[in-house]
This record gives C-alpha cells, structure tokens and sequence, in this order.
C-alpha cells in the first residue's frame, strides 16, 4: 500500500475518529487529532527533494476501467506546495480549534468537519484525474457549507452557508462541463497528460467555451467579483474555518486550477485579457470594501477576497516574473492570513468583541498575539524581512513596463496593496495599541493551543524570507516551473535592490501610511458611497433565490395540482402527440393490411371479446362491470389458446377467474358509483384521446407487423430447450431456466405487492369502516347504486 | 390473422384508455386492468403468431420444428400476466381502503394529499 | 354463496384441485404447465374454499399462514439456484440427477425445485390476498 494513498484517506478518517475522541478526551482531543495532519504533512515533506530536482511524482489505481477513470495523483511543484500549506496549516488549525471551541457540545462533530474538509481540500489538489478532481472540488463545496452553517440555529449562519454552497457548487458544475470539454478536445482526462496537449486545446474551436466554463468554476471558487459576496458572509463560520478556507485552502482552489491549466489555456488573448480585468476589478472591490468594515473578520475577508483579486489578475498577466510573484504572494498570503485570522479570533475569544473600534491597548494583556499579528501585518503590508516583500517586489518586476495596459495594472496593483496594507495594520495595530478600552471580558493571553498557531505561521513568513534560497529552491522555484510550464528559478531576496520596483514598493508603502492616517474618513466615504448604491449581489442573491422558492412553487402546482384527472390527461395527450409525432415525422405510416384470413370460430372469439370490451364501458352497474370484465378475459384466454399458446392461455383463465372473484368480494363493501357521469363534451374529449392513442399505438403494432420477423432467438431456445435444458415446454424452460433469475426477481415482486396488500387492509382506519355522512362540501347529489352482487 | 389481433389490442388500447381517463377510481381501476391485457395481447402478436401449435418440443426430436409457436414472448406475457394480476388487486385494495378512509370514490374529492390552498413555502434561510 | 351443496363438496373440489395444480406444476417442463399456472389453480382452489366454508377452515387446513408459505417458496426458489455454486458453475446454471425408483427413472433438476418455489410463492401470495378480503367481507 502506497502511503500517499493512506493520505489520501487519513483526514477522513480522523474525521469519523474524531467525535468518539472528543467525548474521551474533550478539548485535548485536539492533539490527539492534529497528529495525523502533522504526519500527512511530514509525508509530503519527504517529496521536497525529488520535486526541487524536478521529477513529477504520479501514482494510483484504477477506478473504473471501463472509462478509463481512475484514482490517480500528480504530484509536482503546484500540487506539492498546496498539499503542504493544507496539512500544515490544517494542523495549526485543529489544535486552534481545540481551544477556540473548548468545553462547546459540538465540538466533536467541528473537528470532523474539519477533519473532513481537509481531506477533500487535500484530494483536489492532488488529484490528477479531472474526476477526482471535479468530485473534491463538489465535497469541498458540501463539507464548507457544513462548517459554514455550524451555528445553524442562526438565519444569518444558515443564509451563509446555503450562498456558499449555491455558488461554488454550482460553479463546480459549470467547471465539470469545461473539463469535459477539454476531455473531448484532448481525448486524455488527466493534467499530468494534459499539460503536454496545451497547444491542441488553443487551436480548438472550443477553446473559449471551455475556458469560459472552467473560469466559471474557478472564478466563483476564488470568490472573483461579482461572485465575491458569499465569501464575506462565510464569515459566519467560527473562527478557525475562516482561518482555515480563507486562507489556503477553500478560496485558493479557483486559483490553483487557474495555475494548474495555465500551460493549458494560457499565453492566449482571451486568458490574458479576462483573468487581469476581473482579477483586479476584484482587487480594487475588495479593498474598498474592506475599508468600509469595522469587524475584524470582515476586514479580512475582503482583504481575502482582494488577495484573490490580485492572484488571479498576476496568473493571467503572463509575465513569467508576474507567474513567480504569484507564488510568492500565494504562499505568503496563507502564511500571514491564517495568522491573522486567528489572531483576531484569540481578540474575539478574550476581550468578547471583534469590533476595531470597540476595542484598543490589549497590547499588555495579550503580548504574544499581539507579536505574531504584528509580524503577520508585516508580511501584508509587504516589509521586510517577510515573504510578502518578497512577492511584492516580484509582483513589481512582473508587471511594471511603459505600456498603458501594464500600467493599468501597476496602478491597481499599487492602490490594492496600499489597502491592503491599511487594512492589515488596522487589525494588528489598532486592538492593541492605544488607550486600553473596556471590553465585554476581561482580556488575557489565549490558551497555549490557541497562541501555537499564530506565532507558528508569523515565524514561517519570517523564516522563509531570511532562508529565501533555500526557499525557493525547495518550495518557490518547484510551484513556480509548474504553473508557468517551464523551468524557473526565483532568486529575490531580502535584501532590497534599488530599482523600479524599489520605488513603486516605497511609494505604496508611502500611500498606505498616508491612508492609515486618513482610515476613519475613508470608511465614512464608502460607508457614504455603499448606501447610495444600495444594492448589490449579495441583495441579487436573495432575490435570485426567492424567485427560484416561487417559481418553482407555481410550476409544482400546476403541474402537480393533486387532480389525478389532470395527470392522466396530460399523460395520454403526450402520448398520443408523441407517437403521432414520430410516424408523421419519418413518414413510416403502416401500409393497408390485407383482410384478416381467419376460421369462423376464430371471428366469433374475437367478436365475444370485442362485445365485452365495449359492455364493460357502457356497464350501468357493477354486476355488469364485473361480468363484462369476464367475458373478455376469458375470451383472451381461449385466443391464446387458439393461437398455439396454451400456457399463456391457463393463466389466463387462472387470473381472470381469480379478478371477477376479488373484484367481487372488494365491490360488495363499496357502495361505488357505477354510472360514468362526463358531460358530452368530456365524452367526447376523452374519447379523442383515447382514439388517437389506441390508433397510434395500432399503427405501430401494424407497422411492426410488416417488417422482417428475426428468428434469432427463437431458434435458439427451440434448439437449446431440449439439449441442454432437458424441458420440451420451450416456455416453461425459459422461465425455469434460461432467464430464471429474471423470474426468481418477478415472484419477488408478486410477493411484495401481496405484502403490500396485507399491511394495506390491517391499517387501522381513522374514520371507521364506512363514513357516517359524506365529507363537508360535497355539492353533487350522488346516485346511490342499489346492485348487490 | 395477426392484422385481427392488432385491432382487437387497439381496442382494448381505447376502450382501457377512456376509462382511465374518468374522474371515478373504480373506472380508473378496470381501466387499468384492460390495458394489461391490451399490452400482453400485443406484445404475444408482436412475436409472430403460429395456429395451434404450442411451442413444445416433440417427444421423438432434440430440436423444435421452425414451424411451433414463438416460446419468447409467451414467457415474457405469463410473467406479466401473474405480475399485472398483483398490481390490480394491490389497486383494488388501495381504492377500496381510500373509498373507506375519504368516503368518496371521486378523484377530485380525494386531494387531501394537495390541498388547493397551501401556503407558498417559506422564502427564508 | 354458502349453500349446503357447495359447502359440502368444496372440500371434495378444493383437493381435487390441488391435487391437479400439483400435477400441472410437476408436469410443466415438457407439457403445458408450470408453476405459475399451478400457483395459480391452487389458489383459486383455496378461494373456492374459502368462499364456500369460510375462512377459518382453510387456515386451519394450511397450517402456515398463506404469507410464510410463499416466504418459504421465495427462500427454496433462491436455493435452487445456489447449487450451481458447489457445482462450479454460474448461479443458477440448471443441474440434473437421474435417481431409479421402483424401476423409474426419475429426472430430478435444480429447476424443478425452483419452479416449486414460484409454485409456493404464487399460492401463498395470491391465496393470502383473497382470504384476506373474504374474512373482511365477513367483518
């Protein structure tokens, strides 16, 4: 057993080990469970070297051979340092979550969600088959609406929850079609196959609906404006799944399939022009919109939602320093926002609020928080010496040139991150400095579970910026080469060099203090522009999903309206449209068959049979019915057997006897109405109906008729019956015999529907054996049939 | 021969059809019944019809003559005759215990599954 | 319906029927027959009995009730075909074994006993439906 396999599987099972644990062991559960994400972890850190040497690392088994579908990984660069920021990160999160959630009932149920969110977070990014990939990206969806909804005795948590799942989920729908388009194109349903089929994918007719569709997917994944509203209310989720989906892992899949298929679909003109318009429409939105919070979560989010932005807008600019600037930012951006995140969930936790302006001087009570948020607003804000300065100056050398287009791109790449570095210091600085407030709780220092991850990750950004070489020959470099489909080699250090992106660094880090100063009017000024807008897509999804609850009401009810009348109608009329329909178009009408060549004993029988059909329909009473009912069954039986089929004809007597006898009895307690009470005009449409049914149907039977008998198996079973079967009775064989297990299932269905009958006539009636008086609002005085059988 | 035995389905097809299509449970049932026979009828002329000659092997042969009747669709047709039996009588009993439970035998009386005035579901989350 | 002549010569009828389902199970798979007609004359013949007598006297005279008969025919037709597994072959694969009794040689199958079983479930099923709406009729 491969052990990237086990890995594959160990966060779900933790997940299901996971409530058993808690209810033992309560909140110290946590490091019990941590152990496996840590061990996954350890793991894939196995695979750094051979990785940095370049090799691609794939594996699997085969799922359903049948359409070439397997169960397949691919490990390289992109995939390897996704897997590590899930699983590291993912075992920051667990223990955080064990003490953010101490002493709370469900606590159990939240690490396996966790858990569980994990291992599908995890699958998507090391999947190699498109679907297995496409069935990730859907459990992600689900176990992100599960830990979304958490609190679901709130509206606002399940509003949330169901937004996130409606767009992501949908937008993995939409995705699964892009894929399958590139599958028809390329013919090979795995990126470690497709990466080589780039060019086949570019030269395709197809190759701006697919790309449409899969920007489709990743776009509502990594929350791209106008699709960015659900990630902001996500934040209704406690704390440690903020921490977790909006940093690396839930948000990033749309970026790391935009990276994963940029070999495949980029270098084009569309990639190039749709990925920086929306991506930086998004960086903008977003930053704006977080200036506006006041919440610390909320502040994050659209930064979050604005880092995506500036993601998604570096992948499609083509540049390769834009691509390396990318990864940096990627890696950076999960390192720093985790920390924040739960550095304001260690703020919420102990001081009781998460309001920035309710808050201030924590510093003393909160020192070590304090430390790691400040350090992570660094990295943000991109100083040195964090990873963030690292990918701000390579963002700089990727995209500054003298064209109007790249300076557009400067330009908001430079407003985005002086934004973001308001935003960043906003959270680190201001619950901490200043005068000290009065919060709810009295604040003090978190629990060690709680402090363990903020600092873990704070010292990650610094460590990997004072190692850069080692870092990006490891980790950097690897991912880089792999999203842009070719070697690369990142060589930025800490050390800044003077230069062009130098200066536009110093001058968004002069921008941003300047904005940080002016932060409470430029919050009021959004805060002013918002409400005039006042409405957007988050107010459109309500109102989506309204129209959808109404719509879908009415149609039910016209369609389902309870009148069975109704039902039976409709069903016959597009029956009867159907078969017409299809004659007419082919032109196949039966040709006129000759005169039957029957005996005279044959037309009597048919005749007999005939008169009884119609007698059962012009029946006045239910002697009659069940009489004429007879008659025609019987007259059937002795068809069959004038027609060589005497088996078929027993049976027939059998059940038709066995019908008038249970038809009988039933009708005796009935006082049922026999008379056919339609109006003339009701006869008459009815009838239509039924005629343009039956002479379809007559038609298709004719037409049947007509063509070539196939013998094929009739031979065989006359040649088989005997010699191998040793039964003379060709029916009774096949029965018993060549298709017994066909009947073993058709007695199964007699004796079900002779179960169903038994537990029908024991249920106990609530109204007693017959109503007293008929049901209020009967208006149709109703003819009292007096025939006893 | 087969010609006749196609009208004759036509007309179990119409005559069954009208009745299912009636407002009254009960016509709705014997309905349902001819239409399973119009449906074996059919599907047995369908296979080819051979007068009087059963499709048995005879005594003194291995192999059946090419001229005995078609065996396939008899198998199918007993099967489904035995089945349709079972799902009439489950009918039957479904009509006489809804007749006993509503106290009527008319279909738009029996809709207290769908009632006409139910409120629009609620438009929250 | 319960007349004294009927009721009197049901009992006589009913076993005469029985004994001829029998006859027309065991003969099926080389003349017109089977389980399913048999199933079928012997449950009609219960129904006649039942009609004519009552209902008591016919549960009385099956011992199990019509349900655990059939349950019991559905459980002996799915056996039948697990021959074929100490056998080697395919679920269900027909299996024949030639036994001389008295100076006869009988054919005994595997898809005898199976059509047995649909013989049981047939009876059971269809008899317990119609004994279960007389003994209504009579409530």
């Amino acid at each position: 057993m491969d052990l990237t396999f086990l890995a594959f599987f160990a966060p779900f099972f933790a997940a299901v080990l996971a409530p058993v644990l808690v209810r033992y062991l309560r909140h110290h559960a946590a490091w019990a469970l941590a152990l496996v994400p840590a061990l996954v972890f350890i793991h894939f850190l196995g695979f750094l070297d051979d990785i940095a040497a370049g090799a691609r690392v794939t594996g699997g088994v085969q799922w359903i051979p049948s359409f070439n579908v397997n169960f397949s990984w691919l490990i390289d660069g992109l995939s390897l340092t996704f897997a590590l920021l899930i699983s590291g990160i993912g075992t920051l999160i667990v223990l955080y979550a064990g003490g953010y959630m101490k002493g709370h009932p469900q606590q159990g149920r939240f690490l396996s969600f966790i858990l569980m969110f994990m291992g599908a977070m995890q699958g998507l990014v090391l999947s190699d088959s498109f679907f297995m990939f496409f069935v990730f990206w859907e459990l992600t969806s689900i176990t992100s609406f599960l830990l979304i909804g958490f609190k679901h005795g709130a509206e606002r948590s399940r509003r949330a929850a169901m937004q996130a799942l409606v767009v992501t989920g949908g937008g993995g729908l939409i995705l699964l079609a892009g894929l399958i388009f590139i599958w028809n194109i390329t013919g090979v349903s795995e990126f470690s196959l497709l990466l080589a089929s780039g060019d086949l994918v570019r030269q395709s007719p197809f190759y701006l609906a697919a790309l449409i569709l899969v920007l489709g997917g990743a776009f509502s994944k990594s929350a791209q404006f106008p699709l960015h509203f659900w990630l902001p209310n996500a934040m209704e989720a406690p704390t440690p799944v903020s921490a977790y989906l909006h940093s690396a892992t839930m948000v990033k899949a749309g970026v790391y399939l935009l990276m994963r298929l940029n070999p495949v679909l980029g270098e084009t003109v569309a990639w190039e022009t749709i990925l920086p318009v929306f991506g930086g429409t998004t960086l903008i939105v977003g930053t704006f919109l977080a200036v506006r919070q006041t919440d610390l979560k909320l502040m994050l989010a659209y930064t979050t939602v604005a880092s995506l932005g500036l993601l998604v807008m570096l992948t499609g600019f083509g540049t390769e320093k834009a691509i390396e600037g990318a990864v940096l930012y990627l890696v950076a951006h999960s390192l720093f926002k985790g920390a924040l995140f739960m550095a304001a969930g260690n703020v919420d936790h102990e001081a009781g609020t998460r309001d920035v302006t309710a808050l201030g001087g924590l510093m003393a009570a909160m020192p070590i928080t304090f430390g790691a948020a400040l350090l992570s607003a660094f990295s943000m804000a991109g100083l040195p010496p964090f990873v963030g300065f690292l990918a701000k100056e390579e963002i700089y050398y990727g995209i500054a040139a003298a064209d109007p287009w790249s300076l557009a791109i400067t330009v908001t790449a430079i407003i985005g991150n002086a934004l973001m570095l308001v935003i960043g210091f906003a959270v680190a600085l201001k619950p901490f400095l200043g005068e000290k407030v009065a919060t709810p709780k009295a604040a003090h220092e978190a629990p060690v579970l709680m402090v363990a991850g903020p600092v873990v990750l704070a010292a990650t950004s610094l460590i990997a910026a004072l190692f850069s070489g080692l870092f990006h020959a490891l980790v950097s470099s690897p991912m880089a080469s792999a999203v842009a489909g070719t070697p690369l080699q990142i060589t930025i250090g800490i050390i800044p060099k003077p230069g062009l992106a130098l200066t536009l660094s110093l001058v968004t880090v002069g921008l941003g203090i300047a904005l940080y100063f002016a932060l409470v009017h430029l919050r009021a000024a959004m805060a002013w522009l918002l409400a005039t807008i006042g409405w957007g897509p988050d107010h459109g999804f309500d109102q989506a999903m309204r129209g959808l609850v109404i719509g879908s009401t009415a149609l039910t009810r016209t369609l389902q309206n309870g009148r069975m009348e109704f039902y039976m109608t409709a069903t016959f009329v597009l029956l009867a449209a159907w078969l017409w329909r299809a004659m007419a178009a082919g032109g196949e009408w039966p040709q006129m068959p000759a005169f039957p060549d029957l005996y005279g004993y044959e037309w009597v029988v048919i005749l007999i049979a005939a008169a009884g059909l119609i007698a059962v329909v012009r029946a006045a009473n239910r002697l009659t019915a069940i009489v004429t009912l007879g008659i025609q069954g019987f007259a059937l039986a002795v068809l069959f057997m004038l027609m060589g089929a005497p088996d078929l004809s027993f049976t027939q007597f059998m059940v038709e006897t066995l019908t008038v006898v249970i038809l009988a009895l039933a009708m005796i307690r009935l006082r049922l109405s026999p008379q056919d009470h339609r109006s003339a005009g009701q006869t008459l449409f009815d009838g239509t109906i039924a005629l343009a049914c039956a002479s379809a149907l007559t038609m298709i039977t004719l037409q049947v008729l007509e063509t070539e008998f196939d013998r094929t198996l009739t031979d065989f079973f006359n040649q088989y019956s005997y010699t191998i079967a040793q039964g003379r009775n060709v029916v009774n064989v096949i029965l018993v015999d060549f298709r017994g297990v066909d009947t073993f299932g058709e007695i199964g269905v007699v004796m079900i529907a002779g179960l169903a009958i038994l537990a029908l006539l024991r249920v106990v009636s609530r109204r007693g054996a017959r109503p007293a008086s008929p049901p209020v609002g009967k208006s149709e005085a109703r003819p009292v049939a007096g025939m006893e059988v | 021969m087969e010609t006749a035995m196609a009208f004759l389905g036509g007309l179990y097809f119409a005559v069954s059809i009208y009745l299912m299509l009636s407002q009254y449970i009960i016509r709705i049932l014997l309905g349902a019944a001819l239409f399973s026979n119009g449906v074996n009828l059919t599907l047995f002329t369908m296979g080819r019809i051979t007068r009087e000659t059963p499709p048995l092997i005879p005594p003194d042969a291995y192999v059946g003559t090419p001229d005995i009747a078609n065996g396939l669709p008899q198998a199918l047709v007993l099967t489904a005759i035995v089945i349709a039996f079972s799902l009439f009588a489950f009918l039957l009993v479904l009509v006489m215990r809804s007749y006993q439970e509503l106290g009527t035998d008319d279909t738009e009386e029996m809709r207290r599954a769908e009632p006409r005035d139910e409120p629009v579901p609620p438009l929250g989350y | 319906m319960r007349t004294v002549i009927f009721g009197s010569i049901a009992p006589y009828l009913t076993a005469l029927m029985v004994l001829y389902s029998i006859f027309v199970l065991l003969r099926g798979h080389n003349e017109p027959g089977g389980g399913f007609i048999g199933g079928l004359i012997a449950a009609s013949a219960l129904a006649v009995y039942g009609v004519a007598c009552g209902v008591s006297p016919v549960r009385r005279a099956l011992r199990f009730h019509p349900m655990a008969i059939a349950g019991f025919g559905l459980f002996i037709a799915a056996m039948a075909g697990m021959f074929s597994l100490f056998a080697g072959v395919p679920y269900m694969t027909g299996l024949w074994i030639y036994p001389t009794v008295l100076g006869v040689e009988l054919k005994l199958s595997t898809t005898l006993i199976f059509d047995i079983g649909v013989y049981l479930v047939v009876v059971g099923t269809i008899a317990s439906i119609a004994l279960a709406l007389e003994e209504r009729d009579r409530g």
